[in-house]
C-alpha cells in the first residue's frame, strides 16, 4: 500500500498499542469498539505484537513537560535512581540526556526558524571565504619596487626565473597624407623593429666589472621541443629567447622588405599553435591597426597613424640590472619619448605554481575516491526513513558545511590556510566523519514509531547522547593532542579539525536533527491514513476537507472525516520515471536551462567581443581587483582610464575618434590592461610633433597575454615554469617618429597595388561579424538539431495514438480531474473505455473468469466476450427453450475442476432453480439486482418440460450459426484446457481458483482419463455444452437472466421466476450438487441453496456428453430465513440469511462451522476472500468483522444507512457501500472509519476494488477512481458521450486490471494501464 | 626521504610472490552453484579473498610510492609514470604479496584465538581507515618537520591512535608491530646489499619513520581482510541457520 516505506515498518505500524484503542473508544462512545475482539484479532494477525512500556509517558502530550519537571521518569521509561545515589558520571550522562532531549523536542518543534537559524550562521561563517582566493594554480603575481636596480633578486622567495623585459615600442607616422596606404602605418614602423632589435642585441654595457653584451645575460635557449619543428622559423633557436615581430621573418630585413603581404605573413602563423605567443600580439596589434586606420579619416592624418608598439621580451637571465639600466638608457636616449607616463620602479613577479600532472594528481584523486567510497558506505547505512537520498544529502551537507565553517572561522580569527585545501579536506572529511549523524538517524528511527515526531526525535537524541558526548570528547582529546606536536601544518590541520569538529556538532544538534525530524514527519503523514494516530480521532470533522464529490457523509455515526495531510506532503502515486517526467514538465526545467544557457551564452559572446562591454567592464573590474597589486597599496581609484587620458592629452585622440565611438576602440591593443597603472598622467609639454602617449596600458600590455602564455612559451624549449617566477621588468618605452617620407620609402611595390582603405575595414568588420553569424548559424544548427533530436524521441517513445483519443475530451469535461497542487493529473494514464456493443436490452448479469467475459442482458441473450480485446466470440441467443431451461452451461473440456467455487455460488443456483422444477432459488445472483428488477418483469411465457432436447440441438447446431465463433472459441478453449489440465497434472486440485470444491473432486485419475475427451471438446465447441439442470423441464416464468457466472470454460446462467425465489428463500436450506459432466468422470461439485429440500439429483446431460449435477447432500435448515448471500473462498461456504446470521459451512463435508450472529438485520452482502478475511454487512447497516477460523467477531461498526449493498477488502482496509449511496472506507485492523465517499444517487452499490490502492466505483455513465490511501479522485472516465442517466449497476474487475461494467446496453471495458504495471 | 630506489633485483622477493601465488592458488574444488558455493566454498574464498587483498596492495603501494617520489620532484616529465613504474617493478608486487598474506592472517588469527572481531566491523569503518592510513603517508611525505625525531614520532602517535580509533584488539597490535618490525628489518637487509637506498637515512640505513608506515599498513589491511572475511563468516552463519 505504502510502496515507499521499508518492509519492516508495515508491521510495526499494525501494532497499534492496547492504549490506542481505549484511547480511542473514550472519545468515540458510540462507535462501541468492543475491545476484546479487537484484541483477539489483533493478536492473531500480529503474533508479535509489541510490548508496550512507555504508554502512559509517550501518549500523553505533555511528557516533555513531565520530563523536565519531574526527571523521575526518562523519557524512554527508565526508571532512573534517585540522584543521591548516582555517580558523578550517572549524574553527567542523565544531564547530558536531559538535555539532549529537551533539545530534540526543540528541534522538531520548530524546524522551519531552526533551519533558518542554521543556514544563516553557516553563511556567516562562511562569509570570510570570500576574501580567500580561489584555489587554484593559476600565477599568482606581486609586485616588487626595483629601486634602480640595484637589487636583482631581493624577493625573499629567491628562487627566481626568468625576467622578460619589455621593449615597447608605439611608432607614429606623420603627418599623414591621402597618399599613404593602410599598410604604412605598420610596414615601416615595423620594419624599425630590426633595427631596433639590432641595437638591443649590440648594447654592451660596460662597468667596473667588465663588459657585458646581452649575449651573455639574456636566456640561453636550446632547441625547441622536439614535436614543434614547425616553429623553428618563428621562434629563436640557440641564443638569447627574443621575441620580437621580427621573429616572423626571421629577423632578416630582406625578407621583411621583400614581403609582399605583411599580414598574411603574420596570420599564417595564427593558427598554427602559437597562438600564445607572440603571433598574437603581433597579429593584434595589426588587427587593431586597421581598426584604428578605419576609424580615423585618412585625411585627418596628423598623428597617431601609425601607434605601434612590439613587444620584445628578453629572457633575461642573469638579472643583471645595470645592463638594462644601460640599455634603457640607451634607447631612451635614441628614441625619446616625451610623455611618458609609466613608472620604471616596479616590477611585476609572477609566480607559477607547481604544475599538476597526472602523477600529482593520482594521490589526490585516491583519496577522493576512498572518501567518497567512505560517504557511501555510510549513507547506505541511512534505512527506515522517508527518503533516504535526502538525509544522505543532508548529512554530507552538514559535513561540508562545518568544514567551510571552521575554515571561514579560522579565518576570521587571522589563521590564513596555507595548506593545499584540495589535499587536506578529504582527511578532514575522514576526520569529523559522518558516524555521529549515522548514529543520530538510527537511533531515532528506532524509536516506537507510533510516538509523536517531536518525542521521537527527542527520545531518539537523549538515548545516543551520551556515546555522542563521549566520541567527541574522545576525538577532540586527539586531535587537541595532534595540536602540540609543533609541527605547524599539522598544528593547522588539527585546528580546522577541531573546528570542524565543534561546528560539525552544532550542525548535527540544529540542521541535521531538524532535517531528521521534517523527514520522520513526512513519514507520519504518510502513514497517517493507515494508522490513524490518535491526534486524527480527537478533533471532531472539520467540514470539507476535500473535493465537492467528497462531502463528509451526512450526520449518522460518521465518527470523524479524517484530515488529509496537505497536498505539498502528499507524494504523487506515479512510477518514478513518471514522477521525472513530471517533475521536468511542471517546471519547465529543459526550457528554462535551455533559456539560461542561451542568456549565458550571449553574455559570452557580448564579453568576448573584442570590441564590446569587455572593455568596459575590465575597466571597472580590475579596479577593485585586488590581483593587480596584491602588495601596493595606494591605488589611487581612478574611474575610466582610457578617457582620462584622453582627455588629459588634448591632442591626442579626441578630435580623430567621433563621439558615437565611446569604446576605447583605438586603444584596443592596450585594452582592459591599464588594470594597476598607478600612473596618473603626466602634465605634458604641447608637443611640436604628434605625440605618442605612453599610458598604464602600455606598461601592463603582457597582461593581455593568456595565462598558459608563458609556460607555453617556455615549454617549447622544454623549460617549466612550475615553483619559478617571472618577473617582468618595467617597459622601456621607445618612440619612433617617421616622416611619410620614410614610410613611403618603407613601401612594398605590391602594397600600392591593393585595394586602398574600405578593405581593412571591411575586413575587420567582417572578422567580428564574421565570428558572430558564426556562432549565430552554429547556435541555431544546433537548436534545429536539438529540437529534431527530441522530436524524433518523442515519436520513438511516445504511442503512436497518443491524444488521438476521442473518449479523452470526454473525460475532462467535467473538470473534476484530480489535481496536485502543481496543476498536474497525477495516476491513471490513459483511460479509455472500449464499449462492447451488441446487446439490445439493460445488461443485467455479468461474470468473467479473466480471460472471457460473459453477460446477459434482460432479453435473455448472453454473449461471451475476450476480455482482452473485446471481441464478442459468442452469442447465445435467448431460445424460449434455452431461456426456460434457466441454466445453462457452455461447457468446454474437463471443467469440473474448473467449475470452481465462486462459480458455485452463483451458477449453482441457476442450476437449482432450473434443475428443480420445484424452485432452487438464485440467491446470490445479486440480491440487489433481483429486488429491482423483479417486479418490473413479470413471467413471460411458460415453457415445456422437456428442455433437453431443444437445448441439445440448440447447442449442436450452434456453432454453424455463428460464424467464426465456432473456431475461435474451440481454439481458445482448447488453450484454456491444456493450461488447465496442465495445472492439474499434479493430483492436487486445488490450484484452480476454487481450491476447496475441487478438493472434494475426482481423482487425477479420472482427468487424465478425461482429457482426450477434452481435445475432442476443443476441436469442436460446443458440443458439450449442455444445460445442466435443464433437464428438468423447469418452468420458467423469467426470461431474464438472474445470476450468470462463468468459471474456467464453464457459462452458468440462473434464470428464475419469481415464485421459485420465494419458496426458495423461505426455506433456507442449503444443497450440495456434485455435477457430473462427461460421463461420471468429471465431477463438479456445486452447490445450491435449493428450495424444496428434496431435491432428486439431477442429472444434466447434453448431447454426448452428459453433465450430471448431483446432489450431494443437502442441509436441510440451514438457516430459518431464506439465505440472501453466498459465497464461498478457501473451502469454506459462507451464507448470509434474513435470519441474521452468517454461517461457515466447510465444504468437503458441508458441515456447518459456525454460526456468526451479531448483526441486527438481514445480512446483505458478505465478503470472504482467500485469506479467510470475511465481512459481513446486513440491513442494519452494519458491517462486521469476523475471524473465519475462530468465528469470533473482530470488529463491528456502523456505516450506512439502510442496506449493506456491497462489500470488498484489501489488505488494510474495508470498503463498503450501502443503499444510502455511501462508500465508506475502513481500517480493516482498527474498525475505524477512515473516510466515506458520497455517490450519486443510485450507483453507490458498484464498487470494485483494482491493486491494493486504486478503487473503482460507479457512477452516472462514469466510473471513478480514487486512491484508496488517500480518499481522493483521481480520475473520472465517462463510458459514452451520452453518458447521464444510466447508472453502471455491474461492475467488474478482472485479472488484468480492466474493469468492466455495464452501460446500459452496452458493456464497457475499461482499462487501467497503469495500474497493470503495478500489479506486475 | 624519498624511497629511491636504484637497484634493482628480481630474485627473492619477487619468486617468493609467485611462490605464495601458487600456494594459495590450490586446485578448487568444483563450484557447486554459481556465486554463493563460490563465496562459500573456502579455498575459492580464500583466493579472492587474497586477489582482492593483492590487487589493494599493490594499488596502495603505487600511490604512496608515487607520493613518497613526488615530495622531491617538483618537475614531471612527460614520462615520470613510466619512469616510477619502470624503476621499483618489483616493489608493488611485493607489497601486494604482503598485504595479501597480512589480510588474510588476521581473520586466520582471530579465528584461532577464538574472539572474532567485533569492533567496527562496517565498510565505511574501513574507510575511514585506509584514508587516515594514506593520510598518514601524505602527512609522512609531505609536511615539512622540524626533524627526524618529530616526524617519526608524530607518525608513530598517528600509528597508535590508528589503531585504537580501528582496531582496539590485542592480537590486532601484536601482529602489527612483529610485522612492522620485520619489515624493517627486511628493509635494513635490502638496503644494506644495495638493492636501493634511501636518500637520507637516519637509522641504520633507514629513515626512522618506517616502522611506523609499517605499523599503519598492517593495521590498515588487517582491517580490510577481516571485513573481508566478514562474508564468508556470515555466509556460514547463515548456512548453519537455514541447515
Amino acid at each position: 500500500m505504502f510502496p515507499l516505506l521499508p518492509g519492516g515498518r508495515a508491521k510495526q505500524s499494525h501494532t497499534l498499542p492496547e492504549s490506542r484503542g481505549e484511547h480511542y473508544v473514550n472519545h468515540k462512545a458510540p462507535l462501541k469498539l468492543k475491545k476484546p475482539s479487537t484484541a483477539a484479532f489483533r493478536a492473531h494477525k500480529q503474533p508479535r505484537a509489541r510490548e508496550i512500556t512507555w504508554c502512559p509517558v509517550s501518549r500523553s502530550l505533555d511528557a516533555p513537560r513531565r520530563t523536565v519537571l519531574g526527571r523521575a521518569v526518562l523519557p524512554n521509561g527508565r526508571e532512573l535512581t534517585p540522584p543521591a545515589r548516582m555517580t558523578l558520571r550517572e549524574q553527567l550522562r542523565e544531564k547530558i540526556s536531559a538535555a539532549f532531549y529537551r533539545h530534540g523536542l526543540l528541534c522538531a518543534s520548530y524546524p522551519v526558524p531552526i533551519i533558518l537559524f542554521t543556514s544563516a550562521s553557516i553563511l556567516t561563517c562562511c562569509y570570510p571565504l570570500l576574501r580567500l582566493p580561489l584555489p587554484g594554480t593559476g600565477p599568482v603575481e606581486f609586485t616588487t619596487g626595483v629601486r634602480d636596480y640595484s637589487v636583482p633578486s631581493h624577493e625573499p622567495q629567491g628562487d627566481l626565473g626568468e625576467r622578460p623585459d619589455w621593449v615597447l615600442v608605439k611608432a607614429a607616422v606623420s603627418p599623414w597624407d591621402s597618399s599613404l596606404v593602410p599598410v604604412d602605418v605598420f610596414r615601416s614602423p615595423l620594419g624599425r623593429a630590426f633595427s631596433l632589435l639590432e641595437e638591443i642585441r649590440n648594447h654592451v654595457h660596460s662597468d667596473s666589472s667588465g663588459i657585458r653584451s646581452l649575449e651573455t645575460l639574456c636566456l640561453q635557449v636550446t632547441d625547441l621541443f622536439p614535436g614543434l619543428r614547425r616553429m623553428q622559423s618563428v621562434l629563436p633557436e640557440h641564443g638569447c629567447l627574443l621575441v620580437s615581430p621580427g621573429n616572423y621573418w626571421q629577423n632578416q630585413r630582406e625578407l621583411f622588405d621583400s614581403d609582399p603581404d605583411l599580414l598574411k605573413t603574420i596570420q599564417k602563423h595564427e593558427p598554427k599553435g602559437l597562438h600564445t605567443s607572440a603571433t598574437l600580439r603581433v597579429n593584434q596589434m595589426t588587427r587593431s591597426l586597421t581598426e584604428q586606420h578605419s576609424a580615423s579619416p585618412s585625411s585627418s592624418a596628423d598623428l597617431k597613424g601609425g601607434k605601434l608598439y612590439s613587444g620584445d621580451s628578453q629572457g633575461q637571465l642573469g638579472c643583471q640590472i645595470q645592463f638594462l639600466g644601460s640599455l634603457r638608457a640607451r634607447l631612451k636616449q635614441l628614441h625619446p619619448s616625451a610623455n611618458c607616463s609609466l613608472r620604471d620602479d616596479h616590477m611585476v613577479h609572477v609566480h607559477f605554481k607547481e604544475e599538476i600532472g597526472i602523477a600529482e594528481l593520482i594521490p589526490l584523486v585516491t583519496t577522493y575516491i576512498i572518501l567518497f567510497a567512505y560517504i557511501y558506505f555510510s549513507t547506505r547505512k541511512i534505512d527506515m526513513v522517508k527518503s533516504k537520498w535526502g538525509l544522505a544529502l543532508a548529512a554530507v551537507v552538514t559535513v561540508l558545511s562545518s568544514l567551510l565553517m571552521s575554515v571561514g572561522l579560522c579565518t576570521l580569527f587571522g589563521l590564513t590556510p596555507t595548506l593545499n585545501g584540495g589535499e587536506i579536506f578529504p582527511y578532514l572529511v575522514v576526520v569529523i566523519g559522518l558516524e555521529n549523524v549515522l548514529v543520530l538517524t538510527k537511533s531515532v528511527v528506532s524509536t516506537p514509531v507510533d510516538l509523536e515526531v517531536k518525542l521521537r526525535i527527542a527520545q531518539g537524541l537523549s538515548n545516543e547522547s551520551w556515546s555522542i558526548m563521549k566520541n567527541m570528547a574522545t576525538e577532540l582529546c586527539i586531535i587537541l593532542i595532534g595540536y602540540f606536536t609543533l609541527v605547524p601544518a599539522i598544528q593547522e590541520f588539527c585546528l580546522f579539525a577541531v573546528v570542524g569538529l565543534v561546528s560539525d556538532f552544532f550542525l548535527q544538534m540544529f540542521f541535521f536533527t531538524t532535517v531528521l525530524s521534517i523527514d520522520i514527519r513526512r513519514m507520519e503523514l504518510a502513514d497517517l491514513n493507515r494508522r490513524l494516530p490518535a491526534e486524527a480521532g480527537l478533533p471532531p470533522p472539520k467540514p470539507g476537507p476535500l473535493r465537492p464529490r467528497e462531502v463528509p457523509p451526512p450526520p449518522r455515526p460518521s465518527p470523524h472525516t479524517i484530515t488529509l495531510q496537505t497536498p505539498a506532503f502528499r507524494n504523487l502515486r506515479v512510477p518514478k520515471r513518471l514522477r521525472v517526467v513530471y517533475f521536468l514538465a511542471r517546471t519547465r526545467l529543459a526550457q528554462r536551462i535551455i533559456m539560461v544557457g542561451t542568456v549565458i551564452w550571449i553574455g559570452i559572446l557580448v564579453y568576448t567581443d573584442p570590441a564590446g562591454i569587455r572593455t568596459y567592464l575590465a575597466a571597472q573590474v580590475s579596479e577593485q581587483s585586488p590581483l593587480g597589486d596584491p602588495g601596493g597599496g595606494g591605488l589611487p581609484p581612478h574611474l575610466g582610464v582610457a578617457p582620462v587620458f584622453r582627455g588629459g592629452d588634448p591632442t591626442s585622440t579626441l578630435s580623430i575618434h567621433p563621439p558615437p565611438d565611446p569604446t576605447p576602440l583605438p586603444e584596443n591593443q592596450s585594452q582592459g590592461h591599464h588594470g594597476s597603472a598607478r600612473a596618473g598622467p603626466l602634465p605634458q609639454a604641447p608637443p611640436a610633433v604628434p605625440q605618442i602617449t605612453w599610458g598604464a596600458e602600455d606598461e601592463e600590455g603582457w597582461r593581455r597575454l593568456s595565462f598558459r602564455h608563458w609556460p607555453s612559451l617556455f615549454s617549447y624549449y622544454n623549460i617549466t615554469l612550475a615553483k619559478r617566477y617571472i618577473s617582468i621588468l618595467p617597459v622601456i618605452p621607445v618612440t619612433v617618429h617617421l616622416s611619410p617620407q620614410e614610410a613611403i620609402e618603407a613601401r612594398h611595390p605590391q602594397d600600392t597595388r591593393y585595394p586602398p582603405p574600405p578593405i581593412p575595414k571591411v575586413t575587420a568588420d567582417l572578422q567580428t561579424d564574421l565570428t558572430l553569424y558564426k556562432v549565430a548559424a552554429l547556435g541555431l544548427a544546433a537548436g534545429v538539431l536539438l529540437v529534431l533530436l527530441l522530436f524524433c524521441l518523442y515519436r520513438v517513445l511516445c504511442p503512436r495514438n497518443y491524444g488521438q483519443n476521442g473518449v479523452a475530451h470526454g473525460r475532462r469535461r467535467r473538470g473534476d480531474l484530480p489535481c496536485d497542487d502543481y496543476g498536474y493529473s497525477p495516476p491513471v494514464s490513459e483511460i479509455s473505455p472500449l464499449l462492447l456493443r451488441g446487446h439490445s436490452m439493460d445488461i443485467e448479469c455479468l461474470a468473467s473468469d479473466g480471460m472471457l467475459l460473459a453477460s446477459c442482458c434482460l432479453a435473455g441473450q448472453i454473449r461471451v466476450w475476450d476480455a482482452q480485446t473485446g471481441d464478442c466470440l459468442t452469442v447465445i441467443p435467448n431460445h424460449g427453450r434455452c431461456s426456460s431451461g434457466g441454466c445453462w452451461e457452455q461447457r468446454d473440456g474437463w471443467d469440473g475442476v474448473g467449475g470452481a467455487a465462486d462459480s458455485d455460488c452463483l451458477g449453482s443456483e441457476g442450476r437449482g432453480s432450473s434443475v428443480g422444477a420445484d424452485g432452487l432459488s438464485e440467491e446470490e445472483g445479486g440480491y440487489p439486482l433481483r429486488r429491482r428488477s423483479a417486479p418490473a418483469r413479470p413471467t413471460l411465457f411458460t415453457d415445456q418440460p422437456d428442455l433437453t432436447p431443444l437445448i441439445d440441438t440448440n447447442f449442436t447446431s450452434q456453432p454453424p450459426s455463428h460464424l467464426s465463433t465456432p473456431p475461435r472459441t474451440g481454439f481458445d478453449f482448447g488453450g484454456l484446457v491444456e493450461r488447465a489440465y496442465m495445472e492439474h497434472e499434479p493430483p492436487s486440485t486445488s490450484t484452480y481458483p476454487s481450491p476447496s470444491s475441487a478438493s472434494s473432486s475426482p481423482p487425477s485419475g479420472a482427468q487424465l482419463q478425461r482429457t482426450p475427451s477434452m481435445g475432442d471438446a476443443a476441436a469442436y465447441l460446443s458440443q458439450e455444452r449442455a444445460s445442466a439442470a435443464g433437464t428438468q423441464a423447469t418452468p420458467d416464468w423469467e426470461s431474464s437472466v438472474w445470476a450468470l457466472e462463468l468459471r474456467g470454460n464453464l457459462i452458468v446462467a440462473g434464470r428464475s421466476s419469481g415464485k421459485l425465489e420465494v419458496s426458495a428463500r423461505l426455506n433456507g436450506s442449503l444443497d450440495f450438487f456434485t455435477v457430473e459432466i462427461n460421463k461420471p468422470l468429471c465431477l463438479l461439485q456445486y452447490r445450491g441453496a435449493p428450495g424444496r429440500g428434496s431435491m432428486p439429483p439431477s442429472p444434466c446431460y447434453s448431447s454426448e456428453d452428459v453433465i450430471s449435477c448431483q446432489l450431494t447432500r443437502s442441509v436441510q435448515c440451514a438457516h430459518q430465513k431464506p439465505i440472501t448471500v453466498l459465497r464461498a473462498a478457501a473451502g469454506r461456504v459462507v451464507t448470509g440469511s434474513q435470519d441474521h446470521t452468517v454461517r461457515i459451512y466447510r465444504l468437503e463435508d458441508s458441515c456447518c462451522l459456525f454460526t456468526l450472529q451479531g448483526h441486527s438485520g438481514g445480512i446483505t452482502s458478505i465478503y470472504i476472500d482467500q485469506t479467510m478475511v470475511l465481512a459481513s454487512g446486513g440491513q442494519d447497516g452494519a458491517i462486521c468483522l469476523w475471524d473465519v477460523l475462530t468465528g469470533s467477531r473482530v470488529s463491528h461498526v456502523y456505516g450506512h444507512r439502510g442496506d449493506v449493498t456491497s462489500l470488498v477488502c484489501t489488505t488494510t482496509c474495508v470498503i463498503s457501500s450501502g443503499l444510502d449511496d455511501l462508500i465508506c472506507v475502513w481500517d480493516r485492523s482498527t474498525g475505524i472509519k477512515l473516510y466515506s465517499i458520497q455517490q450519486e444517487v443510485g450507483c453507490g452499490a458498484s464498487l470494485g476494488v483494482i491493486s491494493e490502492s486504486l478503487l473503482v466505483t460507479g457512477g452516472q455513465g462514469c466510473v471513478s477512481f480514487w486512491d484508496l490511501n488517500y480518499g481522493d479522485l483521481l480520475q473520472t472516465v465517462y463510458l459514452g458521450q451520452s453518458s447521464d442517466g444510466q447508472g453502471v449497476r455491474q461492475l467488474l474487475v478482472l485479472d488484468n486490471a480492466a474493469i468492466v461494467c455495464d452501460f446500459g446496453s452496452e458493456l464497457s471495458l475499461v482499462y487501467v494501464p497503469s495500474v497493470l504495471e503495478k500489479l506486475d | 626521504m624519498s624511497l629511491t630506489l636504484t637497484a634493482m633485483s628480481d630474485s627473492s622477493t619477487a619468486a617468493g610472490g609467485q611462490q605464495q601465488w601458487a600456494g594459495s592458488g590450490q586446485t578448487p574444488r568444483p563450484p557447486r552453484g554459481p556465486y554463493i558455493s563460490a563465496i562459500t566454498n573456502r579455498t575459492t574464498n580464500l583466493l579472492i579473498r587474497g586477489a582482492m587483498l593483492f590487487s589493494v596492495g599493490v594499488f596502495l603501494a603505487l600511490v604512496l610510492n608515487l607520493l613518497q617520489v613526488q615530495r622531491n620532484v617538483t618537475l614531471f616529465p612527460p614520462d615520470v609514470i613510466s619512469s616510477i613504474f619502470s624503476s621499483a617493478w618489483w616493489v608493488p608486487p611485493c607489497c601486494g604479496t604482503a598485504s595479501a598474506l597480512i589480510g588474510l592472517l588476521y581473520p586466520c588469527i582471530d579465528s584461532r584465538l577464538g574472539e572474532p572481531h567485533k569492533f567496527k566491523r562496517e565498510w565505511s569503518s574501513v574507510m575511514r581507515c585506509v584514508a587516515v592510513f594514506v593520510g598518514i603517508n601524505h602527512a609522512s611525505a609531505k609536511v615539512d618537520f622540524a626533524n627526524n625525531v618529530q616526524l617519526s614520532l608524530t607518525l608513530a602517535a598517528l600509528s597508535i591512535g590508528l589503531w585504537w580509533t580501528f582496531d582496539r584488539s590485542r592480537s590486532g597490535f601484536g601482529l602489527g608491530v612483529s610485522i612492522a618490525l620485520l619489515a624493517t628489518l627486511a628493509t635494513q637487509l635490502l638496503v644494506y646489499n644495495g638493492v636501493f637506498q634511501y636518500t637520507s637515512p637516519d637509522f641504520l640505513y633507514i629513515r626512522s619513520w618506517l616502522p611506523c608506515i609499517f605499523f599503519a599498513g598492517v593495521i590498515t589491511m588487517g582491517n580490510i581482510g577481516r571485513q573481508l572475511a566478514m562474508y564468508e563468516y556470515k555466509f556460514l552463519q547463515e548456512k548453519t541457520h537455514q541447515d
